[in-house]
């Protein structure tokens, strides 16, 4: 790839560093989402997934593989594999920059430990890309309290990431820190809720070395500040309903999260679900999510003075999304077939529309909107 | 007169407390063993999904799934 394409990339380190950032949870928490039950190892299984992203002028497609083995009554392992083939000419690559290409390429490891009530989770995982580095550890604990109808959990990782500028000796790092609080409660037989906090620090270089700010309409740098502190606390409902007979026929879920951070940004997420069965082996959901921010403090689409931190990354602005999406599982394999208790094989379809109240699109002079599809194949298996 | 309505408040308040102290036997908890009962049913689906909107978004954490992701923008 030419030089001056890579020297084009304005929008991939700070989505890498979310990437990492979401990490230094990682396999831990994808591994230990079983909470909300008696303290167990989570179940054997497979994940073998393909996912493709395309809006805002980025495609993003690759596998995924998840595997899960118990060993022994009390130990679980588990291993992840996760790939990112990225394709840009988002705004601001159209804008400021030229089109590229990239790849990114995640692997995890990972290990839970059960002993009486209590579930420790550890993992170490690894990302590479051409521009961004990092590696994370995590520890992760649950404690099931009276009788298994109260579960608190715990959880600290740690990252290191190193940032990078494509054919250039620059080098930076960033040091990152996630705390985590959970309690989940079984209020009746089919109504469950749970409460999560997170905080996390970050501190190092926080800029994208790739993106721009305006000033009077001339492009500068970003600038961003060296430490980042935030913190987050959601609430989740799950409520279920019976007929036909069956235990469980269909389920609503419901979420929300209030977010706050010391770059001024506030944000509100809604969720909502509704799964249901048709038959024995079909179970479609209905999702929808509303997003909210305002923005960052040292953001803005043309500032009219040279400042101390300034940002024009439409991340950091003010925005809301909505996003619809519906997910159809098929149980296609309910009894046992040689190891395989049982296989399912699911495909989903979100749409996300978002819209940026000061963020323009240079090329029209209008606020700047776009849309997205999310589509994910993947099969499941159980042993 | 202030006494009464805070005694009567917390008769009240207690009162309603009670009908929420969770009592569910293991053998009533079929229901929520089903995997729509779960916060996150798919891991890998959400874990995913969860990190679309994380690289297009300022909020981070207290997620269902966390991880993964996408190097995209």
């Amino acid at each position: 790839m030419a030089a001056t394409d890579r020297q084009a990339r304005p929008a991939t380190a700070a989505s890498r560093r979310r990437t990492l950032r979401r990490s230094a949870s990682g396999l831990v928490l994808l591994l230990s989402l079983t909470m909300a039950r008696a303290a167990v190892l989570p179940g054997d299984r497979t994940d073998l997934m393909y996912h493709y992203y395309d809006g805002g002028g980025v495609q993003v497609s690759g596998p995924a593989v998840l595997v899960r083995k118990s060993a022994g009554d009390n130990v679980s392992v588990s291993g992840r594999y996760y790939v990112d083939t990225v394709s840009s000419a988002s705004i601001d690559v159209v804008t400021t920059a030229s089109p590229y290409r990239d790849r990114r390429e995640e692997l995890g490891v990972g290990v839970d430990i059960l002993n009486g009530n209590s579930l420790a989770s550890l993992s170490v995982i690894k990302s590479t890309e051409s521009d961004y580095l990092a590696d994370t550890f995590g520890l992760n604990v649950t404690h099931d309290l009276f009788g298994g109808l109260t579960t608190l959990e715990m959880g600290f990782s740690n990252g290191k990431d190193t940032v990078e500028r494509v054919h250039t000796t620059f080098q930076q790092g960033i040091n990152r820190y996630n705390f985590r609080l959970g309690v989940s409660q079984v209020l009746t037989r089919s109504l469950l809720a749970g409460v999560s906090f997170e905080d996390v620090a970050e501190d190092g270089y926080l800029n994208n070395p790739y993106r721009f700010a305006r000033v009077s309409g001339v492009y500068f740098p970003e600038i961003y500040p060296g430490t980042r502190d935030s913190q987050a606390l959601a609430l989740r409902l799950v409520k279920g309903f019976s007929s036909g007979g069956r235990p469980v026929s269909s389920s609503v879920r419901a979420d929300y999260r209030y977010y706050r951070d010391n770059w001024d940004i506030r944000s509100n997420t809604l969720g909502l679900a509704y799964q249901r069965y048709f038959g024995d082996r079909w179970l479609g959901e209905l999702h929808y999510r509303y997003y909210q921010q305002n923005a960052a403090s040292f953001y803005s689409d043309n500032f009219a003075t040279e400042m101390t931190y300034m940002a024009r990354d439409k991340e950091l602005s003010t925005f809301h999304s909505h996003s619809l999406g519906v997910k159809w599982t098929w149980y296609f394999a309910k009894q046992r077939f040689l190891f395989i208790n049982q296989a399912s094989l699911n495909l989903s379809h979100d749409y996300i529309l978002f819209n940026y109240d000061d963020f323009t699109d240079v090329r029209t002079g209008q606020p700047y909107s776009f849309g997205a599809n999310v589509l994910q194949l993947y099969l499941s298996a159980w042993y | 007169m202030r006494r009464a309505i805070l005694v009567g408040l917390s008769v009240v308040m207690l009162s309603g407390c009670a009908h929420l102290v969770p009592d569910v036997k293991p053998y009533e908890r079929e229901m929520l063993a089903d995997p729509i009962m779960s916060f996150s049913r798919d891991p890998v689906s959400d874990q995913y999904l969860d990190h679309v909107y994380d690289v297009r978004e300022g909020a981070r954490g207290a997620t269902t799934s966390q991880g993964g992701g996408c190097g995209c923008n």
